[in-house]
Formats: C-alpha cells, sequence, structure tokens
C-alpha cells in the first residue's frame, strides 16, 4: 500500500477489554488506503501511574512508548485521554521524541492527517456522543468527532445535554472518592437517557466503560460504542 | 510551629466528609442551581471580549513576575506605604498575624470590629483569635454575616454561604437579630442586614480588610466587592487594618488594568464589580487616619519553593474553578475542610498545611477526576490538574513503598514493563471470565466492590487484540 504507515496504539484497556475497537481502528484505516502495524512490545502509557502520583513508574513505560514507536509516520490512539497523556505529559517525564510529537488522537488522525471527514460509515441508530474531558480539554479535539458522526449515513446524531460536564470516571478517582464518581456518573446518565439514544459513543474506552458501566446496572437499554467502531461499520455490516 | 488554621481542625478527610455531604439532598440542589447560573453567566461575559486568552496569559506572566522577584517586590511595596503614613508589619504565620491584628485594635481600646470580607484573615482564624481576646468581628458582607450569625462555616470563596437558601438564610436571622423579617424574600432579608449593620457601621473605630492587590510602586491597596459594605469598612472607622497574603502584589498601577477585567468577570460575570476601592496610605482629613497593612507569610514562601506547585499563588480568588468543578458541584465546600474549598482549595490547602503527615491535607490532592475544567477557566491560568497529580506524588513519596496501593502500582509497572509480563497478565485476566454473567461482573470483593457498587463491569474477553493481531497478523 501507499498511504502513510500508521502504526496503532491500542492502549491497554482497549488492547484488553475491547479488542472490538482496535480491530475497528484497523479496518477503518486501511479502507482509507493506510497501511496500519501494531508493535507488539506496546504495553500501556503510564496515565494511571502518573495520575496516581507515581512519577516513577510512569517514566519508564513513557521511554517505552517512545522506543517502541520510532520509525513510524504516525501513531494513532482510539483514546483521547492516553493521547493526551503521551502527547502533554510525557515530554514532561522524559523529554519529548518524535514519536510523541507524531501521535494523534484517532478523529484528530482522520480529519488534520487524512483529511477526511466522511469515512464513508453506515450505521442506523439513534447516537449521542459524550466528549471525554481529556479529549475536550487537554487535545482540544473540539468537534472533528461530531463532524464526523454526522457524516455517517443512516445515523440519527442527538445532542447530549450537559456534554462537557466529567462523568466521574478520573481513573483511581472512581475508588479513592467512589461516591462522588457515582454522584456525577448519576447525572450522566441521568442526561445520556434524557436524549433517548440508543447508542452512546465517545472517543475513550475507559469513560465508556464507566458511564456504560453505570448504564448495563440501570438496565437502561442504552448500548455503549466506541467512536472507531461505528464509523468502522458499512452497510455490509448490516 | 502552632497549626495552620487554613484547615479546620478535626475535618475528616476528604472522602468521609464527601459521603456526609452527598446525602444531604438540599445542599445539593442549592450548589447545582447556584454554579450553574453562574457557570453560564461568566461563559457569556468572557466570549464578549476577543482578547481573553490575551489577557489570562498577561495575568500569567504578571504573576510569575512578582513570585520570581518577591522580595524586591515586598521591599518596594512596604517602602511606598510606609512613605504615605501607613505602617507595615510582617508576619510569618497565623499566629503572629493574628497577635498583631488584636493588639493593633486593643491599642484603639476597640471592643468591636467592622470586617470587610477577606480571605486572608479567614485562614488564619481571625475571627476567633479576637473574640478570645475580647474583641467581637463584625462580618459585614452579607454572605459572610450569614456564616457567621449560623455559627456556620463557609463553603465558596466569593459567596461563603452559597449552601443556604433563602429559608434556611431566613431560618439564621430570625435566630440571631432582634427585628428579623419574617419573610424570606432576598430584599426583607437584605433589609435586615442592612439595618443590622449600619449601627456597626456608625459606631466602628476599627475597621479590618484583606487586599485583593496590592501595587508595590505606589503602595496603593485594592479591594473588589459587591455590596458597597466593604466600602462603608474602609471609610468610616478611624483606624484599618488590612492583612494581606504576600503574593497579592503587582509591580505597578498599570498592571490593574489587566487583573480588574479578569476578576470581574471571572468571579461574578460582570464586567466590572460594582465598588472598587483604592486607598494609598493615609490622606489627612479623609477616611481612615490611621492605617496598617500586615503582610502574612503563613506557608506562601515554602510554596513558593516548589517550582511545580508555586504557580497556585498565582490565584486571585476568583472562585471560576470552583464554580465549573463537577467535584465541588456534588460535595460543597465544607468538605475540603478549608476556607479554600474547590479545585484551589485542592491545590493550595495542603500546600499551606505542608506537614507529611496530615491525613486530612493528604486527602485533598485526589478530590479531583482531572477534568480540567478549573484549568480552563482559571484567569491566571493555574494548572491546576498538573498540580493535583505533582502533589498526589509528593503524597506518594511521603507515604512510602510499603503501603498496599504502593504494592499494588509496583505490581502494575512491573507488568507492563515487559510486553511478555503484560501478555501474560491478560491470558489470566480473562480467566475472570467466570466472574461474569451475561458478559458482566456486577460484584467483586472490596476494593473492587467501590467499583461494582454502582457500576457493571464487562468481562474480560477471551480473546485480547493482541492476540488477535498475532493470529491473523503476526
Ligand atoms: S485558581 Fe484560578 S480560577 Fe480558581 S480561584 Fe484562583 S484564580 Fe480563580
Amino acid at each position: 500500500m501507499s498511504g502513510p504507515r500508521v502504526a496503532l496504539f491500542a492502549t491497554c484497556i482497549t488492547d484488553t477489554m475491547y479488542p472490538e475497537t482496535a480491530k475497528a481502528v484497523v479496518r477503518l484505516l486501511e479502507r482509507l488506503g493506510c497501511s496500519v502495524d501494531f508493535p507488539l512490545e506496546q504495553t500501556c502509557c503510564g496515565q494511571m501511574h502518573y495520575n496516581t502520583g507515581y512519577y516513577d513508574h510512569a517514566r519508564p513505560l513513557a521511554r517505552g512508548y517512545a522506543d517502541t514507536f520510532a520509525g513510524y509516520d504516525h501513531v494513532v490512539v482510539p483514546s483521547g485521554s492516553c493521547a493526551g497523556m503521551v502527547r502533554e505529559i510525557h515530554p514532561d517525564l522524559v523529554g519529548t521524541s518524535p514519536p510523541v510529537e507524531r501521535t494523534y488522537e484517532l478523529s484528530e488522525f482522520l480529519v488534520d492527517v487524512l483529511g477526511v471527514t466522511d469515512v464513508g460509515a453506515y450505521f442506523p441508530h439513534r447516537v449521542t456522543y459524550h466528549p471525554t474531558c481529556h479529549s475536550l480539554r487537554m487535545l482540544g479535539v473540539g468537534d472533528r468527532p461530531l463532524t464526523l458522526l454526522r457524516a455517517v449515513r443512516g445515523l440519527d446524531l442527538v445532542e447530549l445535554p450537559q456534554a462537557d460536564q466529567c462523568c466521574g470516571f478520573g481513573g483511581t478517582f472512581a475508588l479513592k472518592n467512589a461516591e462522588t464518581s457515582t454522584a456525577m456518573l448519576a447525572d450522566k446518565m441521568h442526561c445520556v437517557r434524557d436524549t433517548g439514544a440508543q447508542v452512546l459513543t465517545a472517543g475513550d474506552n475507559s469513560c465508556l466503560m464507566h458511564i456504560g458501566g453505570g448504564l448495563s446496572r440501570l438496565r437502561a437499554g442504552v448500548r455503549s460504542v466506541h467512536l472507531a467502531e461505528i464509523l468502522a461499520s458499512t452497510q455490509e455490516d448490516t | 510551629m502552632a497549626r495552620n488554621p487554613v484547615t479546620w481542625l478535626g475535618s475528616p478527610t476528604f472522602p468521609k466528609a464527601a459521603h456526609a455531604a452527598l446525602a444531604d439532598t438540599q445542599l445539593r440542589q442549592n450548589l447545582r442551581k447556584a454554579t450553574t447560573t453562574i457557570r453560564g453567566k461568566r461563559a457569556g461575559v468572557v466570549a464578549e471580549l476577543d482578547d481573553w486568552e490575551r489577557l489570562r496569559h498577561a495575568g500569567e506572566s504578571i504573576k510569575d513576575d512578582v513570585l520570581a522577584n518577591l522580595d524586591t517586590y515586598l521591599l518596594r511595596l512596604e517602602e511606598s506605604v510606609t512613605a504615605r503614613g501607613g505602617v507595615v508589619h510582617w508576619a510569618r504565620d497565623a499566629e503572629e498575624a493574628n497577635r498583631i491584628v488584636l493588639d493593633l485594635a486593643r491599642a484603639e481600646g476597640a471592643d468591636e470590629v467592622v470586617k470587610v470580607k477577606s480571605m486572608a484573615t479567614a485562614e488564619t482564624g481571625l475571627n476567633e483569635a479576637l473574640e478570645a481576646g475580647g474583641v467581637r468581628p463584625v462580618e459585614t458582607d452579607l454572605a459572610e454575616l450569614i456564616v457567621q450569625l449560623g455559627h456556620d462555616r463557609p463553603s465558596h470563596i466569593l459567596v461563603p454561604a452559597i449552601h443556604r437558601n433563602r429559608a434556611e438564610i431566613r431560618d439564621v436571622f430570625r435566630r440571631e437579630m432582634a427585628d428579623a423579617p419574617a419573610s424570606d424574600e432576598p430584599r426583607d432579608l437584605a433589609e435586615a442586614a442592612r439595618r443590622h449593620l449600619r449601627r456597626k457601621f456608625l459606631s466602628a473605630k476599627v475597621a479590618i480588610s484583606g487586599a485583593n492587590f496590592a501595587v508595590a510602586d505606589t503602595g496603593s491597596i485594592v479591594v473588589v466587592e459587591s455590596e458597597g459594605n466593604g466600602r462603608m469598612c474602609l471609610t468610616l472607622p478611624d483606624t484599618l487594618i488590612t492583612v494581606m497574603g504576600i503574593e497579592k502584589l503587582v509591580p505597578t498601577w498599570a498592571d490593574l488594568e489587566v487583573f480588574l477585567q479578569l476578576l470581574p468577570r471571572s468571579s461574578t460575570a460582570e464586567r466590572m464589580n460594582p465598588y472598587t476601592s483604592v486607598w494609598s496610605g493615609v490622606t489627612p482629613g479623609d477616611g481612615p487616619q490611621k492605617f496598617h497593612l500586615v503582610l502574612l507569610d503563613n506557608g506562601r514562601t515554602a510554596t513558593l519553593a516548589d517550582t511545580v506547585g508555586r504557580q497556585a499563588l498565582r490565584c486571585i480568588r476568583c472562585s471560576a474553578c470552583l464554580n465549573v468543578c463537577p467535584v465541588y458541584e456534588r460535595t460543597g465546600g465544607q468538605a475540603y475542610g478549608s476556607v479554600y474549598p474547590g479545585p484551589i482549595g485542592a491545590i493550595l490547602a495542603p500546600q499551606l498545611v505542608n506537614d507529611p503527615d496530615d491525613e486530612q491535607a493528604a486527602s485533598l490532592p485526589y478530590a479531583s477526576s482531572l477534568c480540567g475544567a478549573c484549568y480552563e477557566v482559571c484567569p491566571v491560568r493555574i494548572n491546576i490538574p498538573e498540580v493535583l497529580t505533582h502533589l498526589r506524588s509528593e503524597v506518594v513519596q511521603a507515604k512510602g513503598k510499603r503501603t498496599p496501593e504502593a504494592l499494588a502500582m509496583a505490581a502494575a509497572a512491573w507488568m507492563f514493563g515487559d510486553p511478555k509480563r503484560y501478555e501474560a497478565a491478560q491470558r489470566a485476566g480473562s480467566l475472570t471470565r467466570f466472574l461474569a454473567r451475561d458478559g458482566k461482573i456486577s460484584h467483586l470483593p472490596w476494593p473492587g466492590s467501590k467499583w461494582t457498587s454502582s457500576r457493571d463491569l464487562p468481562a474480560v474477553p477471551k480473546e485480547s487484540f493482541r492476540a488477535w493481531w498475532r493470529r491473523n497478523r503476526g
């Protein structure tokens, strides 16, 4: 293939818990003409350690990231939060490096690097989008995900009230301050249910695991699906 | 050394305090209403300025310059205040500041003093110290008065009684004021407070204030407020004592231009605040004839020594970060156990306390999901999430390597440190599928129960992406 050589950084949570998201990224990028590799040396960006205050443990993981992804044109991450960790925090921890500077969150890569907003997807469902905090505020992905979703055929996009409010995940915050986290989650779920959407999407599986876990407990009948899986869906899938 | 009263003695750690606060549905309703309104208004007035981001950068640079050259600017301020007839006092900590103020009030023969709303004196616990010394402090800011009369604690920097609704306020007034109204109409409540305070203004010999800004070049002190009660205190009594944190400086008069735009829009969502009082030393025949300025350290120089944490000293106490904080909105301010609640409190209070053994202070940097809403609105661009994780790293260092959390984190780091170990852990993890029903896990033993008490967890799939890749593409 002649397209850019792209490395997928799946992130530990997607690799382990949500393999379908990573497969969707591969399908989507290949469909758009990229050649995709998944270097097997990759593990975790170190965000959990960093956010919880274990800088000494986060540093070797940040170094490992730079080593693993040296030599690719671009690194694509299906997570605003891990892409934010790499781009905004790795330089503080271990200095910057070419792979860090060439790391993109998925919607950024599609819109800014490949220059596409219509990825040729088909997803005939009522969908609402939660802009996760790190993609919104750390990376500033803005309305790129919404632009991509609006171009998906069959998709009925409904606006999420108070979308920019945190869902209460925050990594170890969800455990250390479980009750406050749950109170934030309750309000987020309320807003999601108000939309009447069948599907909740976002660019981060960690936040989706949190909101989706709450919705599942309530048997709310709203599925959570990563943005990549929607963008990878085509008419043939249905 | 005496305990720093910036956090309240005996306060539980944040998660414990939050537990109680979250159960108070009235509190949550009051807060949601108040913060949602002010959030929207702030966003509106900020959007009016197309140079808002440049103003924020300017505010940041001016404050960084002040902090980098604090010694020079403080001496310049002392010189200019003294030259204009004021007296400057230096207070190492809260206790020293309180003693200076008490001695000054007593020297004037005052048994009652009127107070302008001030965070510095709330931080030092001045009211308690004055009372213990036989001098009655009277808060004249309406919200501060409500807290004082209610024998309550503040829960917000700007609106310390934000956790109270008007019915609760009426009840406080009826308990504490002779001629309190029966109605809970804001008009009637304000009128009752006005009558109550008017008597105090006219009889007070001494007023005590804080300062929003002090101009090093001219020795001018600036107080901004909305009610005009501050103006009464600053002009009527014969003696004025101002207590000010040493970081409240700006170098020149021209620098005020930046902050007088940033502050009102960020705090009350006003284009301009209703009352801006500025005075430089003493003006014969006009206003207070004796002026004392107490410069308060109370942990600030120690904070300044921390290259990451020092940015907290840029804070201009606008409270925008509180109003946008999803944690603050749920728990309220008192859960932070400090006069500085919310995101700024979570980074400032522990630094001022500066005691690694203080469990309550150590719990504050964790009172955040790191959503970043605070950093986005902060008019002086304090990267609050960065300071939060930095302070967490200090807590981690202080607690050592043997805590259950430290051991778990070390194990996770070891596992992530090698792709083979990581893959083995994935395979082991996928064995936990037996815990799942219908693809989800609803009950886990502690500490997993902290998650599953309100959220399901998906079962770990049989095949990781990595294993799939190896099988299909490897
Ligand atoms: S930290 Fe920033 S937003 Fe918060 S009170 Fe201080 S100046 Fe305002």
